[in-house]
């Protein structure tokens, strides 16, 4: 049913585009023209969180928060199994996706901590990745309180998420 | 941002050392492989989608979706800019379908107009950073594709409990923002000490972070 949804989307766009006498050729292009020089403009942003993260799973650092964080997240309702999941999320999408194939395949796409994991996954974002990016082409340095709170609803969204999972 | 990096390398780059040092270097030259690879893949989703968003753009779209926005946006970033607001509508409602990648180009816009070249984050940015990193997803078309992967019974039923949560996410998101922006309105409004005080701790930070800083603005000049 999803599958429809952007296709027919499209085809809609492109007779809108046709109606409004649109060079839908030439229009298509200039906007294409933009990805190179986006991409490089933010590939080092890309790259320098790419490296830290690789840096803290190799190390086993995040294993370790895992550990540290695990009472907090026990009292918060969120299972244990998906600790290193909730931490990792911030920070990387490939990353977090592939951490839920690895769930879904040991406890099995059904199960309850697979369906927990992929709710987190669905109600949250990469927000260090996001900022990073986002932030990348201007002067600001200083995020006051942008990631504090970005992270708070996060970890709302996941506890809810747990407790619905548990209902539903 | 510059504390969470400092803090992230020399944490994990401590613990290699005592473990497997040797593998430092590598893993970071194949994280940036790895990111490479990305940035190939994001030319392409951004190739398609800036295409599509000129079209979107020429063909008077984008005026009337942000016609059709204009009060969430006059109320959560109390702007006054017919482009920005444009740029936010078609950042908001690609995130709304899923399309995360989709929505970068236009944020990156936005926040290049919001910027006010303080270095300091606007109540506007702010909102802006947080709306992105707590959007509401009304599709979760990859979790569902791997559950599908992973031979789940009924793969969609997470849908509606996805639902729930990310609308959550996005009120506790945006009603924090508000909040604190509201007090700093206050707190700038009853005297400038509370700014000047920002400012200060900006320069005392230690060395090593002032020189991470000055490369960050090397970057960004360029």
């Amino acid at each position: 049913m999803s599958a429809y949804i952007l296709p027919i989307l499209f085809i809609a766009l492109f007779c809108f585009c046709k109606f409004k006498k649109v060079n839908t050729y030439n229009t298509f292009v200039n906007g294409a023209k933009k990805a190179i020089p986006l991409v490089v403009d933010i590939f080092p942003y890309i790259a320098t969180i790419m490296i830290a993260v690789a840096l803290l799973r190799v190390s086993g650092v995040t294993i370790l928060l895992a550990k540290a964080f695990s009472p907090f997240f026990s009292l918060l309702g969120i299972p244990s199994q998906l600790i290193e999941l909730v931490l990792l999320r911030p920070f990387t999408g490939s990353g977090s996706y592939a951490l839920l194939n690895n769930v879904l395949i040991e406890y099995g796409p059904d199960s309850y901590i697979a369906r927990c994991a992929c709710v987190i996954l669905g109600c949250s974002e990469t927000i260090f990745y996001v900022t990073a990016v986002y932030t990348s082409q201007t002067k600001v340095k200083k995020l006051l309180y942008a990631i504090p709170i970005a992270l708070i609803a996060s970890v709302v969204g996941s506890v809810v998420a747990c407790l619905i999972c548990k209902v539903l | 941002m510059n504390t969470i990096w400092f803090l992230m390398m020399t944490l994990s780059l401590c613990f290699l050392v005592f473990s497997t040092p040797s593998t430092a270097l590598s893993s970071m030259i194949s994280a940036g492989g790895d990111a490479l690879s990305l940035a190939i893949e994001l030319c392409a989703v951004y190739a398609v989608w800036l295409g599509i968003l000129e079209l979107v753009e020429a063909s008077g779209l984008s005026q009337k979706l942000a016609k059709f926005l204009h009060p969430v946006i006059k109320w959560l970033f109390k702007i006054d800019d017919p482009v920005t607001e444009k740029l936010i509508a078609l950042n908001m409602s690609a995130n709304m379908l899923g399309l995360g990648n989709a929505a970068t180009p236009m944020g990156i816009a936005a926040m290049k107009r919001l910027d006010d070249k303080s270095g300091i984050a606007t109540p506007a940015i702010i909102m802006l950073i947080v709306l992105n990193s707590t959007s509401i997803q009304l599709l979760p078309s990859t979790v569902i594709g791997l559950r599908a992967a992973a031979g789940s019974s009924a793969p969609a039923d997470i849908i509606i409990p996805t639902l729930i949560s990310t609308v959550c996410t996005c009120i506790v998101g945006v009603s924090l923002v508000k909040l604190f922006n509201h007090f700093r309105k206050k707190f700038s409004k009853s005297g400038q000490a509370p700014k000047n005080k920002n400012i200060s701790t900006l320069e005392n930070r230690p060395a090593s972070n002032q020189q991470l800083k000055d490369i960050n603005s090397g970057g960004q000049e360029k």
